[in-house]
């Protein structure tokens, strides 16, 4: 194994140009280190990019067709997403699941690049990104390219990322003035655990009926999903239809989830908790003043 | 401590004392086994079986393993007995021909660094037939021990019982395996045996001493040339009790095969799977209970899953089942326990060793009863508690020492349980009107018996030494281990106030085998009690040998004692108070000298949509004897609530074809600061005469209790009874969804969240 | 499966290390839990699970608390490193002492340097200290002997003696 250390973004684009397509990107080892240590991976070539500044940094930006983004550097660790007063003002959601990656120390290590980039069915930031409409930006030598992030994660540790690219930020579009937002993780304990489900949901509400709605969810399938079914819930007013808000809850989570057994918890769980989660959460959101 | 009929008020015990070892451990500086540095230390490793049952017929070896880099130990390597030796001699040090679990060790591999080791191993690959492995243990026909305890007349009780209107309560209650998880693993590093034959090894490990019996059988030489020094060591909680020995066998014989020390440190996964822990079981009650809410009559049965060898299985189910009737009072109790043998990773000691397992059973079973007749769980339990002059299901008379009434008078007036209106709010419906949370309160009241059962303690024979050093200091000589519960504090607090010196005039040694005597294990909470005890007496008597003026500091007058030509050493052995009689055959008599007595209430609030517990506060209420250190004893009682606590609701254990599922830590779930309620603990004292200071044991106590009161509290909230633990939010959803259907907003019933299948379902 | 660490060429890096400036020759992968107790012999930081799951090797990367177990030797380059023996946890050692946080001693050097990082965090940034953030800043370092009371007490007689409230 060879381990290759850059500083800057273009030294970085051309290792990945150059690179074994088995390479992998080395961020804050909260998951690659891991799985060299248990055996489950040995890349032919490691680019670690830590040191790579341009990176950093989380901005408010805007531009001829977009204003008020939220760009985040792929190496923004949880612990920076937690605590940043704009990305807690305008992607609450995002902060409140970086709040409860691992713990304290994971939180240094953990970045957003990274937990997007292994994109692991669990990854606790993604449902809150999907959520978000947040898209992820990659460079490499061939040029930039951005992509919505629940296109970009395509399969069970899967994404879109060529080989050569590298994702260098997170994009949080600005959310409507009005949007509420949720995020919920029920884990094996309540802290330093993996999710056994995880779920995020932005929603505009006329009332108590809802308008608008975009909701996440991760451990229910070999990759976070979006709750596209949810949508049929537009119209609905929670209280007075609770009865085919319950119907289109469950119709979601059968159509839109393929929660499986595994040593954390149980298909069966996972579906009912989803359904029962989904349900409160839209309530609350919906009814809350 | 009396002197001429002056009773002297200890200056130390009762109060708190640095624990000698403290300030190394919180500088880093305490050297536990990982950390010694030892020069040309080769690393070794087992290679195991991955199957749970069948005959090994060879191995295959990768022509590309360079042998010349590796020394490889097989069975007949063994100079002495291939004999893991414990209680029954079945399991080998290595095994050669019939493999009974997975992870059992075949050869011992040893290599002079991390990357000649790890490929050696994925090199050598055991061939092995599978043979079919039994995991159901009500399906076993292989029993390890049996034992029944027999009073008054069950069968006559049960006949009576509908001719006098009296109830009959049926419950079946299960626990699943629990693992130890001590942050610090497995590790010795052994050193190639001396020109006269004696092997040293050096360890994380409770018992010195068992370490020591099991290298003398193992390489056939006498005690004495087995030396056994205990490292600092990073918890053990009873995994580090009998699996040390193991560790040690498998560390020498790599020793004495490659002629150089080796230093044999498990990782976490290696740990997690092969190590022993906590007997899974399933005990069934039946009760007959009167008009009056009196217990009539109470028939046990309880079965223990051994796993692939006996170990310490027929110890565990005795604890097992002597606590299996609770601390109540009732004429007619019969109670019929089992451990048979299957072929999962041997199971072996953990903190309470069987009680926790059946004093789940009972507590549950006395909501059950309180539930099913209308009497208030707390009050059930008042009425039918023991006190002094009843006698237990053994046949044991307490005499002394029973703070039973004021565990729980302590607990009532801390918590209100015995006003709290049980199950009368409980709603496990997440209809969406109200929010998700339930609040429940539950309570569990339990005893445990201090020291080795019956005629144990008298078979140890365990001995305690005092020395004179030629300075005047005074050094404590005995096996017990300091793994973290306060020993080296215990013993300078009371070897000081017996010999009424300074704590700086005393020093414990390291439990070295060369050095220090059997003491007996550092088990069945004895530390303080039973070898305490002996310590207190081997004080008194060297204080009157070395005689001088009270008035003149200790050491000027030790030192003039030896100058005299006085003899500094004191050795004591434990004798058994002379009124403790028990028989072995029939199970009958004063199972232990003398009990602990506690009582827990646990504050939950259950998420009713996601059926997540959060314990918010526990109460405990504790008849400890005497604290000779409370802060230590507080810490005892906290750390094992919380491991109680996590037993309960969080700590998933569970395995497949043979193999635990938690093989990493990220999947073997204990407790964080977040899971943890906050502590309030009462300590009663209520003294033992034959205890140093009116001490008893408290190690084990508190992993009796928490689990029962915790699932007493869920039932509270939710108005399900919780028969298994741990009760894990997918096995509560499932029984409060169970007869409902799965619509969100629809009501939970009270059904049980019993589970049929044991041990695969979560 | 440690030997993986050791691949690669190896790379030259600087540490401060407790005050000291080191310079070492590893592979670039060598885990710093690894530099720290075999290349400059502080056996102070504790191997626990080697998964970054129990917080026991904890260290302070530029003031930080990061887990040495997965921070590799060419990220921990350029860095200041303090582990449990460093000269100036004194205050929280003999809190940890006072208050009984240490039984078995394993978790305790973890939970030292999380405290010191915490306690650092909360001055710098006007954080008031309190049982529930105590409570929160220490759920990446488990204890399986104490129940935690006695820590989370130990964390706050630390803070008290530092004048935070």
């Amino acid at each position: 194994m060879k381990v290759l250390s850059v500083r800057t973004l273009d030294d970085a684009l051309r290792a990945l140009r150059d690179a074994d397509p088995d390479a992998r990107i080395l961020a804050g080892g909260t998951d690659l280190m891991v799985e060299m240590e248990t055996g489950r991976t040995r890349p032919p070539l490691l680019i670690d990019v830590w040191k790579v500044d341009a990176l950093r940094g989380v901005r408010v930006a805007s531009n001829a067709l977009e204003t008020n983004t939220l760009e985040i550097g792929a190496l923004t660790t949880c612990a920076e997403l937690a605590k940043h007063e704009e990305v807690r003002a305008r992607a609450d959601v995002l902060a409140e699941a970086a709040r409860w990656v691992g713990a304290t120390q994971i939180q240094n290590r953990a970045t957003i690049g990274g937990n997007l980039g292994t994109a692991s069915p669990a990854a606790d930031l993604n449902p809150a990104l999907f959520a978000l409409g947040a898209r992820v930006r990659l460079a490499s030598t061939r040029g930039t390219r951005e992509s919505a992030v629940e296109d970009f994660v395509t399969g069970y540790r899967r994404t879109s990322r060529a080989p050569d690219e590298l994702v260098t930020a997170v994009i949080v579009p600005a959310r409507p003035r009005d949007e509420r937002r949720a995020w919920r993780k029920v884990g094996t304990r309540k802290a330093q655990s993996i999710s056994k489900v995880v779920v995020a949901a932005c929603v505009e509400v006329q009332g108590r009926t809802l308008r608008t709605v975009r909701a996440a969810a991760g451990s229910v399938a070999d990759r976070t999903v979006m709750l596209p079914t949810l949508r049929d819930a537009i119209g609905l007013d929670v209280v007075r239809d609770l009865e085919a808000w319950t119907r289109v809850v469950e119709r979601c989570v059968e159509r839109d989830v393929s929660p499986r057994d595994d040593v954390r918890s149980t298909a069966e769980y996972r579906t009912r908790v989803l359904a029962r989660l989904l349900t409160r959460m839209l309530h609350d959101l919906s009814t809350a003043r | 401590m009396r002197k001429n009929g002056q009773k002297e008020t200890p200056r130390y015990v009762g109060g708190s004392v640095d624990r000698p070892e403290g300030r190394a451990k919180v500088t880093g500086r305490a050297v536990y086994v990982a950390d010694l540095q030892v020069k040309d230390a080769w690393l070794g490793a087992a290679v195991r079986s991955n199957v749970a049952s069948g005959i090994l017929r060879g191995f295959d070896v990768a022509p590309s393993l360079d042998t010349s880099r590796i020394v490889v130990v097989s069975p007949q390597d063994v100079p002495g007995e291939n004999v893991q030796a414990l209680i029954v001699d079945d399991q080998p040090v290595l095994a050669s021909r019939e493999i009974r679990h997975v992870g059992e060790p075949l050869l011992l591999v040893a290599a002079p660094d991390a990357r000649t080791l790890e490929e050696a191993l994925a090199a050598i690959r055991p061939r092995i037939d599978a043979t079919t492995p039994v995991f159901d243990m009500e399906a076993s026909t292989q029993t390890f021990k049996s034992i029944r305890i027999d009073k008054g007349d069950v069968d006559a009780a049960f006949a009576e019982a509908p001719k006098r209107g009296w109830r009959v309560i049926e419950g079946t209650y299960r626990t699943d395996s629990q693992e130890q998880l001590y942050i610090e693993p497995q590790g010795c590093v052994a050193w190639p045996p001396e020109a006269d034959g004696t092997i040293t090894v050096k360890g994380s490990l409770q018992c010195p001493h068992y370490v020591r019996k099991a290298l003398a059988r193992c390489f056939g030489v006498p005690l004495e040339k087995a030396r056994v020094v205990q490292t600092e060591t990073g918890g053990g909680f009873g995994g580090k009790e009998e699996y040390p020995s193991v560790v040690a066998c498998h560390a020498a014989l790599l020793a004495r095969s490659c002629g150089r020390p080796v230093s044999m440190i498990y990782d976490r996964h290696e740990d997690l799977a092969v190590t022993p822990k906590r007997h899974p079981s399933r005990v069934r009650h039946r009760t007959v209970v009167d008009g009056k809410g009196r217990l009539v009559a109470m028939d046990v049965d309880v079965l223990f899953d051994g796993g692939a060898y006996v170990t310490l299985s027929p110890v565990v189910l005795s604890r097992g089942c002597i606590h299996a009737a609770g601390p109540y009072r009732c004429e007619h109790v019969r109670v019929r326990g089992r451990v048979v043998g299957t072929n999962h990773v041997p199971y072996g000691a953990f903190r309470g060793f069987g009680a926790p397992q059946t004093c789940f059973a009972v507590e549950r079973q006395m909501d059950r009863i309180a539930h099913a007749i209308g009497v208030h769980p707390f009050e059930l339990r008042r009425r039918n508690s023991l006190r002094v002059g009843d006698t237990t299901a053994t046949g044991q008379k307490l005499v002394a020492s029973v703070g039973s009434q004021e565990v729980l008078d302590a607990i009532a007036a801390k918590t209100g349980i015995d006003r709290h209106p049980w199950r009368a709010h409980a709603d496990a419906s997440n209809a969406l009107a109200k929010g998700p949370k339930r609040r429940g309160l539950g309570v569990s009241f339990f005893f445990h018996g201090a020291g080795f059962t019956g005629s144990g303690e008298e078979m140890l024979k365990g001995r305690v030494r005092v020395a004179v050093l030629a300075d005047g200091r005074v050094e404590v000589l005995a096996g017990s281990t300091e793994i973290g519960q306060g020993t080296n504090a215990m013993f300078l607090a009371i070897a000081a106030d017996s010999l009424r010196c300074s704590t700086s005039d005393v020093v414990v040694a390291t439990p070295d085998t060369a050095h220090v005597p059997d003491s007996g294990p550092t088990v069945a909470s004895r530390t303080c009690m039973v070898v305490g005890g002996c310590l207190a007496k081997a004080c008194a008597e060297l204080l009157e040998r070395v005689g001088g003026d009270a008035r003149r500091p200790w050491r000027e007058r030790a030192v003039a004692f030896l100058r005299a030509g006085g003899d500094g050493q004191v050795t004591i052995q434990y004798h058994s108070p002379s009124d403790v009689k028990w028989d072995d055959a029939t199970y009958r008599g004063d199972a232990y000298p003398v009990y602990g007595w506690a009582a827990d209430v646990a504050e939950v609030e259950v998420d009713v949509d996601t059926m997540e517990v959060e314990v918010r506060r526990f109460w405990t209420a504790v008849d400890v004897g005497k604290a000779i250190q409370p802060k230590l004893v507080e810490g005892q009682l906290e750390g094992g609530s919380l491991q109680a606590v996590g037993w309960s609701h969080l700590e998933v254990i569970t395995t497949r074809d043979g193999r635990f599922e938690q093989d990493r830590m990220a999947t073997c779930i204990v407790p964080t600061t977040l899971d943890t309620p906050t502590w309030d603990v009462t300590l009663i004292e209520i003294p033992y005469a034959h205890g140093p200071f009116g001490a008893k044991g408290v190690g084990e106590l508190p992993m009796d209790g928490g689990a029962p009161a915790v699932a007493s509290a869920i039932e509270d909230a939710l108005g399900v009874h919780v028969d298994h633990v741990p009760a894990t939010p997918e096995r509560l959803l499932r029984a409060v969804t169970r007869s409902t259907g799965t619509t969100p907003g629809s009501h939970g019933g009270t059904t049980d969240a019993g589970d049929a299948t044991h041990g695969g379902s979560r | 499966m440690k030997a993986v660490f050791d691949e690669g060429d190896p790379i030259e890096i600087t540490l401060v290390v407790n005050g000291e400036r080191r310079v070492l020759r590893v592979p670039p992968l060598r885990r710093l839990l690894d530099v720290l107790r075999e290349d400059l012999r502080l056996t102070g930081s504790k191997e626990g699970c080697g998964e970054g799951e129990c917080g026991a090797c904890t260290v302070l990367v530029d003031g930080e608390a990061q887990l040495s177990c997965l921070v590799p030797a060419c990220q921990a380059d350029g860095s200041k490193v303090a582990t449990v023996e460093a000269a100036d946890l004194t205050p929280i050692q003999d809190a940890f002492l006072a208050e009984g946080g240490a039984q078995c001693g394993i978790c305790t050097p973890g939970m030292i340097v999380t405290t010191r990082a915490w306690l650092d965090a909360c001055e710098r940034d006007g954080t008031q200290v309190t049982w529930e953030g105590a409570r929160e800043a220490l759920a990446g370092n488990l204890c399986r002997c104490t129940g935690y009371g006695k820590i989370l007490a130990s964390v706050l007689r630390a803070a008290a003696a530092r004048n935070l409230s």
